[in-house]
Parts: structure tokens; C-alpha cells; sequence
């Protein structure tokens, strides 16, 4: 995969998992997130912090994940082996995201992986994080995956708790995504904790992907399939998307930049979005065609 | 001799009729004639037949050494029956007898040393766990252990291989004269189908309860009629282990993924239609499946036309939401199924012969259409083990296994790929209780394989998403996460014989080499 595809892969559904629980952390691929993220932070208790890093540096040395992204969430700053990247817990700055890609660096020298395979996400979980979400965003152009928010703790911060729909939620939810799409870089909702309310999860999910989120961070793998549900694209969009990026390989092949699709006029704005449709419908098993 | 299943059988156990398993079809449509049990003429009048202890019982049905009797598992884990009986019998100081129970389980760990001791010298049942699975793994049993389905269970005493002498029978009420029900009572099991051909094939019926009740005790599961004597003790049981207070709902997200896949497989099999029949094992995946089958049968307008089997809360739930005409039961596993057996209208008790019996002429598993079941091992040949452990150890129960994956139009096994460090999915299993032949679709949590047999089973499931795999490529991925295992060290010497539905071979069980 080449760097560029490593950080704009599909990341719909990020789903921790305690690095306490060797039973959960040595197969979760079977439940087909298209990330996993092993918590070596708060889901560890105190006094078990080398057990996890022991068992969570065995399975990702050993077990083999079947293409799903293994990041792991650090305990400020950390060094993980073979992991795809890091999730970057409280991070506030771009200093911290320097401070974490210079263990990195160093780490990938010693455990000899290539330099610049280590990916690398920012957990913003305070008001100041949200407020630095930019600088933070573009603080490592080859590494960074981009940005979630951390309800959780940002909800503290805030002074508020949680509400069905979110609104004490809106503010961070937003000028987070408009920091990271100013950036380009990608961004994630926080987790939903009530795993019973599957209907209220549903509605979130909802919500973030019509505000435009990438994804987001869940705690359970019944969880999981909702979110692929809701981030599916409909046999509408997949027809429309799929004929936008066939006309604009022949109509550039031609050298024509503008042209027309179903009477709309179409142009090189709408072809990562076409793309990214196209690249949504294969993940969830409703494209099986050629681009 | 090998049998059909490609297990050695030795010569020296095929006399008095015995014969290797040759494919589950080979008796059907055998003739045979039914064994009687010895009855006795009663022409007095009659107030009561309640004698004052098992001991009396004992004493009245003339017991002698090397008789044979008879116990039923309805009290699962919670029953004192078999132990109050044996103690008593060993007591007297009988040898030489043989328990023939419809199971027995860890409840019945005194019985191990009955069996040490040279008392016991002969065991017949489906399961056989803890101490007694251990000591007669261990060669400790003078003759080896029979273990047999519940269908291959009342075919036995039907064709007259297994004789009981004495039935005793655990009632959780009973009136005078012994018309005994499951329901009621401190120790309330629901239904006593179990018992049922006990009742009418052996010499002697003594009905044990802890509830007496006026006369008549109607509709009885067992009818006085067949009963000798009535014994009144102060508990057949623990009530707490009897019947589980909820149904263990797993919230297992790995059990969860795979009772999603059985539902998905049977969404998109043939059989899936308006008015299908369905079983389901207790185990966590098979029972969390029936909360992958409601929403399927509500997005399809469809209802089950029947449930049998052991019932759990969640046939009683579909049955109270009218997504299941009726629920017939062989034996109550919680507070929910027993409950439900005594005020639904539409949830009737069975006996085991009706439920599973090859020996009769229509047993409800031949009509069954699924049936999801559990696995300690699955092999290549979709051969399955549910009695010994990985050790080679007996603990477990083939129970209606054999008998619902033959009837059934398609049989499900759900089992994860591993368990601990241990391959489910293997080369060749330890113990086979349920011949490949009739399994067709095996569900892990790694991927769904279909026996190559169901040709048209694979075709259907391939117009779905589910990850299909071969069994070989299941095995294999089992193999490259706990490696391979080494052969288990057994003797030469035989110490159970598992017998098929139909009364042959199909595998026998070896002395364990290592100590337990």
C-alpha cells in the first residue's frame, strides 16, 4: 500500500480493545472493523501496564491481522512494535505529536521497520486540543491519519455530560472536522458507551456521517456492522459515482477537463468523492466491478 | 474392523449381534421385536403403594446382585436421586450392578468410587463427566461404558440390548398409586419424558418424590399404571441446580458473531420457509442464535411451525410472541421452559422415543428441518466429538446430538476454531458421537464450511456474503495459530463403546496412558 493510500485508507470503524485481554486482542480481525485500536491507556489498569505491553508487543509480532490496521493508544508517550500507528491520547499541540514521531523515529531505527512506517492520530480530548485541532492536523504531513475526539474527557472539560443528540457534542464535533479538512488529513467521532441503546448509537452514527466524519471509535464489535450499514452508499450513489469516474478516465484520455453525466456538468472537484463512494461500496461488499 | 467412519473397531467386540457402524441408513427399515419387561397381575383392591424408604423399595423388588437400574437426568446437575439409590443399594451390600441412566453428570461423583470399589461394574448412558468420566477413562469400570444418544438409548431397551430391572424414577410429584408429573412441587423439572420408556420396559418402577399429591395426579407423565411402588424422601434435588434462574444469554461478542452466521445460513438455505422446525442446543452460540432467528422471521412474515428439543427461554419467547405455533419438550433447562410447559396451551411434553427414537415409526427429529448444535471437535470428515475431552478424557454427552443431525434436512454445528489452545476444527477427532454424514454446514468464528456431501447447501450460501471456507483451509488456519497437537497416549484397552443411533459401532474409547 503505497503512503499516500496507508493514510487515507478506509477507517469507518476504529474499535478499541483493552491490550489487557489477550482473548480479545489475539483474533478481533474477525469481526472485520477496518481498525482496531489497542488501549495500553485507560482500559489498563495501573499495575497491569507491562502484562499488556508484553502481551499486546507478542500478538502484534506473531499474529497475523488480515490487512485490518492495528494502532495502539499510548499512555502519553510510548513506543509500540509493529504497530500500523499510534493513537496520540490528550494531545493538545502539535509539539506533542513531534515529541511522539521523534520516539517514532527512534524506535523504528532500533526495531529496524522502515522510517516513516508508523503512522500517527491525535486523540483531542480537551477544549484546547479542539482549539489547536489545525496546527495538530498538519503538525506531521508523512505520518498523520488525523484527529478524533474524545467525548469522554472533552465532555468533563466542557462542563457538560452526555445528551441523547449530542448537541453538547457540536461545537468540538465541528471545528475538529473543519480543522481537519482544512488539513486533509482524516477525522473520528468518539465512542458511544451504551451498548444497549442501539438505537441512539444508530442515530449518532448517523449524524456524524451526515456532518462528515470518516468514522468512528467504537468499544464493542456489535457496533461495528451498524456503522459499515450507515456508511454504505446506496445503489444510486454507486451507479452515479462509478459512471462519474468512467467518464472522467475517457473524457481526460481525450483531454477534455469538463464534460456531462446525467445532464450534470461534471468536473476534477468531483472525482475523490466519486472515488471514495467507489472505495466505500467494495469495502461493504456492494461493488465488485472493475475501477 | 474398520467402520464407516474410519475408526478401528475391534474383533473381539463384535459378538452377540454387535456390528460396526455402516453408514446411518443401514437399519432403516429393519424389523424387530419389542422386549417386554415381566409384569405382575393386580386384581385386589388397592389404597396406596407408598412403602417408607428406597431401602423398602429395595427390599420389595426382591434387588439381587448384578441387576441393572435405571435413572433419568431431568434433575440435570441438581439431582440427589441416583446418589441416595446407589448409597443405599452399596449399603445393602449388592454387587455387580449396572446403572443404565439417560445421563449422568458431575452430581454423580460418589458413583466413581462405587466403581472403583468393583460395585458398579457397568454404565449405559449418554453423558458421562467429572469423577465417573475420569475413573472409567482410567480402566477403573470392569466392563466397558455403553454411551448412546437418547434415540439410541430407547431403541436399546426397545430391542431388548439393555434390560432394566428397576426403574427408579425422581418425580417432582406423585400421588399414591405413582402417577408421577415434572410439574409441581419443590423440585420442579417440567416433564419427565426421559423416563417415559423406562417406565414401560422395566420389571420393577419405583417412582421417588419429595411431593406427594392427592390421587390423581392428572395428566401424569409416567401413569400409575406402570409404576410398583412410591417412595416419599425429604429432596430428589436442588431446585437452584434443576432449573437455571435466567437463561445464560451470552453476551460473548465471539458467540454473538457466530450465532449471527447460523441465522444468515439458515436465511439463505433451502428449508427457510414459512413454517419450518428448528432446534437448538443450549450451548452459548446455538442459544444465542434464536436471537438472530426473530428479527429474520419478522423481516421474512414467517413463523416456525415447531421447537422440540431442551428448552430454554428463548423457544418460550418466540412461542409467547406467536413466532412459533407450538414448543415441544423433552426436557426444561430453566425457570422460563418450566414454567411455560405448565400454562402454555401450545408447550407439550414428549417423550424421548416420540422426540428422537430410531425404533419407532415416526420420531419428531426425522421431520426436523434444522438444528443448531455445538462441538468439542469437528474433523475433516465433519465427524464430531462431544463426549471426550482433548486430554482423551470422558466428559460430555452426546444427548439428542446423533439423533437431531440425522433427521434433521440441515444440520448446523457451531463451534469457535479454537478453544484455548486447542484446534476444534482437527485431522481426525478423538471419540466420533456423530457421524460426518450428517453434518452439512459447520459454523466458526473464522469462517462457515459447508460438507462437500451439500452440494446444494454451498450453492445457495455462495450467493450470500458469509465467509465461506473449505473444512481443510478452517482446519489448517486452527493449526497455524496452537499448532499441531500430539497423538493422546491411549491403551489398547477399550473402556466405552459409542454406540450409533441404530445400535452399531461407531468408535470406541481407549484407556488414557497419562493419570488424570
Amino acid at each position: 500500500m503505497s503512503a499516500q493510500k496507508r493514510l487515507k485508507r478506509l477507517r469507518r470503524s476504529m474499535m478499541f480493545l483493552s491490550a489487557q485481554r489477550p482473548g480479545l486482542i489475539k483474533d478481533a480481525y474477525i469481526y472485520r472493523p477496518d481498525s482496531l485500536i489497542f488501549d495500553l491507556e485507560d482500559a489498563v489498569a495501573e499495575n497491569q501496564k507491562d502484562a499488556a505491553r508484553f502481551s499486546l508487543y507478542h500478538a502484534l509480532t506473531t499474529v497475523d491481522y488480515r490487512g485490518v490496521e492495528r494502532l495502539v493508544r499510548i499512555n502519553g508517550v510510548a513506543v509500540a512494535a509493529g504497530a500500523d500507528g499510534i493513537r496520540i491520547a490528550k494531545c493538545e499541540t502539535a509539539h506533542d505529536v513531534h515529541t511522539v514521531v521523534e520516539h517514532i523515529e527512534r524506535a523504528e531505527a532500533e526495531f529496524g521497520r522502515p522510517a516513516g512506517s508508523t503512522l500517527v492520530m491525535g486523540a483531542l480530548e480537551s477544549p484546547l486540543g479542539i482549539l489547536n485541532a489545525y496546527e495538530i492536523c498538519l503538525a506531521s504531513p508523512e505520518r498523520m491519519i488525523g484527529v478524533a475526539i474524545s467525548g469522554g474527557d472533552y465532555r468533563k472539560a466542557m462542563q457538560t455530560r452526555y445528551y441523547p443528540g449530542g448537541l453538547e457534542m457540536l461545537g468540538g464535533r465541528s471545528n475538529m472536522l473543519i480543522a481537519a479538512r482544512a488539513a486533509g488529513v482524516q477525522c473520528f467521532d468518539t465512542v458511544f458507551t451504551d451498548l444497549d441503546d442501539i438505537e441512539g448509537f444508530r442515530q449518532e452514527t448517523q449524524m456524524i456521517k451526515q456532518m462528515g466524519f470518516d468514522g468512528k471509535s467504537l468499544i464493542s464489535p456489535k457496533q461495528i456492522a451498524i456503522v459499515h450499514e450507515i456508511f454504505s452508499p446506496t445503489p444510486k450513489e454507486i451507479r452515479d459515482a462509478e459512471k462519474i469516474v468512467r467518464a472522467w478516465r475517457e473524457n481526460q484520455a481525450k483531454g477534455v477537463g469538463v464534460f456531462q453525466v446525467d445532464g450534470k456538468m461534471i468536473d476534477i472537484a468531483f472525482i475523490p468523492g466519486a472515488e471514495r463512494v467507489i472505495e466505500l461500496a467494495r469495502a461493504s461488499g456492494l461493488y465488485e466491478g472493475e475501477l | 474392523m474398520k467402520n464407516a467412519v474410519n475408526r478401528n473397531i475391534p474383533d473381539e467386540l463384535l459378538r452377540d449381534g454387535y456390528e460396526v457402524f455402516q453408514g446411518s441408513a443401514y437399519r432403516n427399515g429393519d424389523s424387530y421385536q419389542k422386549a417386554a419387561p415381566q409384569a405382575r397381575l393386580r386384581t385386589n383392591r388397592q389404597d396406596s403403594k407408598v412403602l417408607p424408604s428406597i431401602r423398602a423399595a429395595i427390599e420389595a423388588v426382591g434387588f439381587r446382585d448384578g441387576m441393572t437400574v435405571s435413572f433419568h437426568h431431568h434433575f440435570r446437575e441438581g439431582d440427589y436421586v441416583v446418589n441416595m439409590v446407589m448409597k443405599e443399594l452399596v449399603d445393602m451390600g449388592f454387587k455387580d450392578i449396572t446403572i443404565a441412566a439417560s445421563s449422568l453428570g458431575q452430581a454423580h461423583d460418589p458413583v466413581a468410587e462405587y466403581i472403583e470399589r468393583g460395585i458398579v461394574t457397568g454404565i449405559q448412558t449418554s453423558g458421562i463427566r467429572g469423577k465417573m468420566g475420569e475413573v472409567v477413562s482410567q480402566g477403573k469400570l470392569k466392563t466397558p461404558a455403553i454411551l448412546r444418544s437418547h434415540g439410541g438409548r430407547v431403541r436399546a431397551i426397545e430391542e431388548g440390548e439393555v434390560h432394566i430391572d428397576v426403574a427408579f424414577i425422581g418425580a417432582p410429584t406423585s400421588d399414591v398409586m405413582g402417577n408421577a408429573r415434572g410439574k409441581g412441587g419443590k423440585s420442579d423439572c417440567g416433564v419427565l419424558g426421559y423416563s417415559e420408556v423406562d417406565a414401560r420396559y422395566a420389571d420393577h418402577v419405583v417412582v421417588i418424590t419429595d411431593c406427594l399429591v392427592d390421587f390423581p395426579n392428572f395428566p401424569p407423565s409416567i401413569q400409575a399404571t406402570y409404576v410398583d411402588h412410591v417412595v416419599v424422601v425429604d429432596e430428589i434435588g436442588n431446585p437452584e441446580k434443576i432449573a437455571s434462574s435466567a437463561a445464560r444469554f451470552s453476551t460473548d461478542p465471539r458467540d454473538l458473531l457466530m450465532a449471527e452466521y447460523c441465522a444468515k445460513v439458515i436465511e439463505a438455505t433451502p428449508y427457510f420457509k414459512d413454517g419450518f422446525s428448528f432446534q437448538t442446543g443450549a450451548g452459548g452460540p446455538s442459544l444465542a442464535a434464536n436471537r438472530f432467528l426473530e428479527p429474520i422471521l419478522v423481516k421474512h412474515g414467517y413463523k416456525l411451525s415447531w421447537i422440540i428439543g431442551g428448552i430454554t427461554a428463548p423457544a418460550v419467547d418466540l412461542l409467547n410472541k406467536g413466532l412459533v405455533d407450538a414448543v415441544i419438550d423433552t426436557q426444561d433447562f430453566d425457570i422460563a421452559a418450566v414454567e411455560s410447559v405448565h400454562t402454555h396451551p401450545r408447550h407439550y411434553e414428549m417423550s424421548t422415543s416420540q422426540y428422537a427414537s430410531p425404533s419407532n415409526k415416526s420420531a419428531f427429529v426425522n421431520k426436523l428441518d434444522y438444528v443448531i448444535l455445538a462441538a468439542l471437535e469437528v474433523d475433516v470428515d465433519f465427524n464430531v466429538n462431544v463426549i471426550t475431552g482433548s486430554d482423551g478424557v470422558l466428559r460430555g454427552a452426546p444427548g439428542g446430538h446423533p439423533d437431531t443431525a440425522a433427521g434433521a434436512k440441515c444440520c448446523i454445528i457451531v463451534t469457535p476454531l479454537v478453544r484455548g489452545r486447542m484446534a476444534t476444527i482437527c485431522e481426525e477427532v478423538v471419540t466420533v458421537t456423530t457421524p460426518g454424514e450428517c453434518v452439512d454446514v459447520v459454523v466458526t468464528d473464522y469462517g462457515i464450511a459447508v460438507n462437500p456431501n451439500r452440494p446444494d447447501l454451498l450453492e445457495a450460501l455462495q450467493k450470500t456474503k458469509l465467509p465461506l471456507k473449505t473444512i481443510e483451509q478452517l482446519k489448517e488456519e486452527a493449526y497455524a495459530i496452537v499448532g499441531r497437537p500430539d497423538p493422546l497416549p491411549f491403551k489398547d484397552r477399550v473402556v466405552a463403546i459409542m454406540e450409533a443411533r441404530d445400535g452399531t459401532i461407531l468408535d470406541v474409547v481407549r484407556q488414557i496412558d497419562t493419570p488424570v
